[in-house]
């Protein structure tokens, strides 16, 4: 039981119950907020796993940009209380259980995958191997194409979104 | 020295989670924030997987992965916002004109 | 040997003036119609004499001559072939038919000048043309029936020619329906025939039929049954009892179509086939028998209804039906030469007389109905001549053609091998009537005062396009039998001499010949030298001909000399007369027996049931289960996203177990 695992026990039971909270919330802003709530719990795993680039993307565009991005158009639309929400039946009886199932299933087999005998090193060990560095060379040399299709993919999503709210007058 | 099949199984009881809010929530916004709680669910496991194979190439798909989805939520939000004005309403059950 | 070789020639001709009227002929002039239509016959016609230098010019051993064009049908060892066989019977049918089809081609210019569809007409009469010669010369049963087939078509056509009036297309489907039943009976012999002899070729069936012995008359044996349901198809081609109900009703089509197609050369195609399977015919006593016992029956019964007839042309109908019944009566008695000679000159004197009739009603300006005539012996006095020489041919009167072909048959059937008294009487009878009934046409229609408002009517002599073919037929009527005349009435026997070869071939020991029948074969042998003149005398002062004087004294006195007498018969016998004059009810017979039933069947059980419920049903009904189906399948699509959502779970975790099962099993 060292320093690692135990954060990670930490950093998991905090997002897990940060999705349980979105779940149970009857304000959508409280269940905005329990989603940040899970989105820097796993920027923390992330650095558990030395993947630190990724971390603070997570921090700055997921959780700084998207999920302020939720609030805002919460606030503009003025979402108030959820109604008691009437489970459509199929939802109610299929879903949940399915769902439950779903996960279980996934942790079964994981837990007897040859998978779980690899360990991860923690954030030292990961090294050079993981670095910002290695990682946008790999991102501008072999990654290029996609990368700049991405860029314009946030062009269309620009122009998509802009057209898309303006109010019709 | 954490096995990374602790990381999938979380990732796995956060995407059933995701689902389940999915399946149960009926604000339009909510049921985006599931989806991105999905979304991240799958992103961990990817690390983590990059992580055991010791492969940048996860790292750059989750890259592209949060890329993609500020896109799709600013999209996703626009329209959310143009239902919310012709529907005056935020309940998925009132936007089912799409059936038979 | 330019024809022999090439004896398509004589078939395409007409079937190109069939089609070049047909297809363009409607905007041509008339001028232009008639050079095609007629122009195509005639060449015909010339092709056809030119055959006959070249014929008889072979030896007798290439007699049957033979030309093979090419393979039609070729199923396993079912082959048909294109094939053309020129013999003797096939020389005298060829001559009949384009030597009458050319006299009613250019009579017909004249009849039909001011109807509507004169290209159109032209062409089914060359295309009747076509499929009647290509049923001649034929050298296999199924190109026969093409053109058996072929002619019922155009009948059928020509019938309703005016397919506008309701009665005419009646008319001719009533023709084609009965004749297909006959049809239906040809085609199982046909059947029949391939089954026993592996082959439909006439050379080769005759071949191996001359091997097989003559049946006996008590049983069913195969070469009977064939000649049975052949003959199925000669009583309803050819109008005998049960099936002539079609050729009074064909009346309706115009006059030269019933010269030509029911009088001179369709309905004896049921004759000329009979002619052509002698072999068969003659190893078969049983059906022999029975083609001469409905000939007889149809004779007799046919020429009582035409008695009382008051269409001028359904006398002349039933007549033709009549007639057919002798000639049948000759070939079932095994003197097929007969039978084919009486063909000939019936030809000529019924064509003639359909030609005539029409000519009177023309001249009477559409009137057919003889009560309304009289009187028009010196108003349209070519008609009246002609015709009347083609009433004296078909009483039997001596010295015209009829008289010549009447007397051998009714001789065979009364003396010859194959001879039946009952046979014969019922023919003598029927003669009888024959010259009763035709005079009293040319009293009613040409004596006595006009029985029409002559100020309506203006009856004028026919144009010369329809004279002159009625004067060559007259010549033909009164001509004919010379040159033929058997023995019988000390005449060289040509006729016979020129077909003995066809009716003594395959070794058929029942084809019989005059000679034989009055000199005894020992006496033949011998080469005795029959006496003409006590034969002359015999055959002048013998019962058909008492008979047909009778006849015409009968006529005489019901028509001319006592009017009055006809009418105090017709009181006294009330209802012999109203079944005669309604045709014995034959009609109404069958409508009620046949007809009604099966339109009601048609109607109730085919209609309703079987098409509206069960096809239509099963139609409808395995639309409405897709439609039923697919409305229970689309509520899926009920707009929830989060029921989509739940879809896409499902078939998640469906699929992860079935990649878990499978990597699991291996």
């Amino acid at each position: 039981m060292n320093f690692p695992v135990i954060l990670f026990f930490i950093c998991g039971a905090i997002a897990v119950l940060g999705a349980i909270l979105l779940i149970v919330a009857k304000e959508p802003i409280h269940s905005a907020l329990s989603l940040i709530l899970v989105m820097v719990s796993l920027a923390i795993l992330y650095l558990l796993l030395g993947a630190e680039f990724i971390a603070a993307v997570q921090i700055i565009v997921y959780a700084g940009a998207i999920m302020v991005l939720f609030v805002f158009v919460i606030m503009l639309l003025n979402a108030g209380v959820e109604e008691r929400t009437s489970f459509s039946k199929m939802a109610k009886y299929a879903g949940m259980p399915l769902a439950i199932f779903l996960l279980l299933e996934i942790a079964h087999w994981v837990w007897h995958a040859s998978i779980g005998a690899k360990v991860a090193n923690g954030a030292g060990a990961a090294g050079a191997a993981f670095s910002t560095r290695a990682l946008s060379l790999e991102l501008f040399q072999q990654y290029l194409f996609p990368f700049e299709a991405t860029s314009i993919l946030i062009l269309i999503a620009i122009l998509g979104a802009l057209v898309l709210a303006k109010r019709s007058d | 020295m954490v096995p990374i099949s602790y990381y999938l199984v979380l990732s796995g009881i956060l995407f059933g989670l995701g689902v389940i809010a999915f399946t149960f929530k009926r604000n339009i916004i909510t049921l985006f924030m599931a989806i991105e709680l999905m979304l991240n669910a799958v992103n961990l496991a990817l690390v983590a997987f990059a992580r055991a194979w010791n492969q940048l190439d996860g790292l750059v798909f989750v890259f592209f992965v949060i890329v993609v989805a500020a896109a799709e939520a600013a999209v996703g939000l626009a329209i959310v916002i143009t239902i919310s004005q012709n529907r005056r309403s935020l309940n998925v059950e009132d936007v089912n004109l799409l059936k038979f | 040997m330019f024809i022999l070789h090439h004896l398509w020639i004589i078939l395409l001709l007409p079937l190109i003036g069939a089609a070049l009227n047909g297809l363009l002929g409607a905007k041509w002039p008339k001028v232009a119609v008639n050079s095609i239509g007629i122009g195509s016959v005639g060449l015909s016609f010339l092709c056809v004499l030119e055959l006959i230098r070249e014929f008889l010019q072979l030896g007798a051993t290439q007699v049957p001559y033979f030309e093979r064009y090419f393979n039609w049908i070729s199923a396993g060892i079912f082959n048909v072939d294109f094939a053309l066989q020129v013999d003797q019977l096939t020389i005298i049918m060829l001559l009949v038919v384009t030597f009458v089809s050319l006299l009613v081609h250019i009579y017909s210019s004249g009849y039909m000048a001011h109807e509507g569809g004169y290209a159109r007409f032209f062409s089914y009469l060359n295309l009747f043309v076509f499929f009647m010669l290509t049923l001649v010369l034929a050298a296999n049963l199924v190109l026969m029936f093409v053109g058996w087939e072929g002619v019922g078509l155009c009948s059928y056509l020509l019938i309703g020619f005016w397919f506008l009036k309701d009665s005419a297309a009646s008319a001719g489907k009533k023709a084609f329906i009965t004749t297909r039943i006959g049809d239906f009976g040809f085609t199982i012999g046909i059947l029949l025939t391939f089954w026993t002899f592996r082959s439909i070729d006439f050379g080769t069936m005759f071949q191996q039929a001359s091997t097989m012995p003559v049946e006996s008359a008590a049983g069913f044996g195969t070469l009977t049954v064939i000649c049975l349901l052949l003959f199925a198809g000669a009583i309803g081609k050819s109008a005998q009892i049960p099936l002539y109900v079609w050729l009074p009703d064909a009346m309706e089509g115009p006059t030269p179509v019933s010269a030509l197609i029911h009088a001179a050369t369709m309905v004896t195609a049921g004759v000329y086939m009979v002619a052509r399977m002698h072999p068969l015919f003659s190893r078969a006593p049983l059906a022999m028998y029975f083609v001469a016992a409905v000939g007889a029956a149809t004779a007799f019964y046919a020429a009582t209804i035409g008695v009382l007839q008051t269409d001028i042309k359904k006398v002349l109908a039933y007549s033709t039906v009549s007639q057919l019944g002798y000639m049948f009566l000759g070939c079932g008695v095994g003197a097929y030469a007969a039978g084919i000679f009486h063909l000939m000159t019936h030809a000529f004197f019924k064509g003639l007389l359909f030609l005539a009739a029409g000519s009177v009603i023309h001249a009477m300006g559409g009137e057919q109905d003889m009560r309304n005539m009289g009187g028009l012996r010196k108003k349209i006095p070519i008609t009246y001549w002609t015709m009347l020489a083609a009433t004296l041919a078909i009483a039997g009167i001596p010295g015209f053609a009829g008289f010549f072909s009447k007397d051998e048959i009714l001789d065979a059937a009364g003396g010859g091998p194959h001879a039946a008294p009952v046979l014969y009487w019922l023919g003598l009878v029927g003669a009888g009537i024959t010259s009763f009934y035709m005079f009293r046409l040319i009293f009613l229609t040409f004596f006595g005062q006009p029985r029409y408002d002559e100020h309506k009517v203006h009856v004028h002599e026919s144009p010369s396009n329809m004279t002159i073919p009625l004067i060559l037929l007259a010549i033909c009527s009164v001509a004919g039998g010379w040159f033929a005349a058997p023995h019988l009435v000390g005449g060289s026997d040509y006729f016979e001499a020129f077909l003995h070869p066809v009716f003594a071939s395959y070794g058929v020991p029942a084809a019989i010949t005059q000679q034989e029948s009055l000199a005894g074969a020992p006496g033949a042998a011998a080469g005795i030298a029959p006496n003409h003149a006590m034969e002359l005398l015999h055959a002048l002062t013998g019962l058909p001909v008492i008979l047909a004087v009778i006849g015409l004294f009968l006529a005489w006195w019901f028509y001319i000399y006592k009017p009055d007498a006809a009418r105090r018969a017709k009181e006294s016998l009330r209802g012999l007369y109203t079944l005669v004059y309604n045709k014995y009810y034959i009609d109404e017979i069958y409508a009620a027996l046949i007809i009604n039933p099966l339109l009601w069947i048609s109607t109730n059980v085919l209609w309703h049931v079987v098409d509206e419920k069960m096809i239509d049903g099963a139609v409808n009904g395995t639309a409405h289960v897709a439609r039923e189906l697919g409305g229970e399948v689309r509520e899926i699509q009920s707009g929830n996203a989060r029921t989509y959502a739940t879809w896409v779970v499902v078939g998640a975790v469906g699929f992860t177990v079935l990649l878990i099962a499978v990597w699991m099993v291996r």
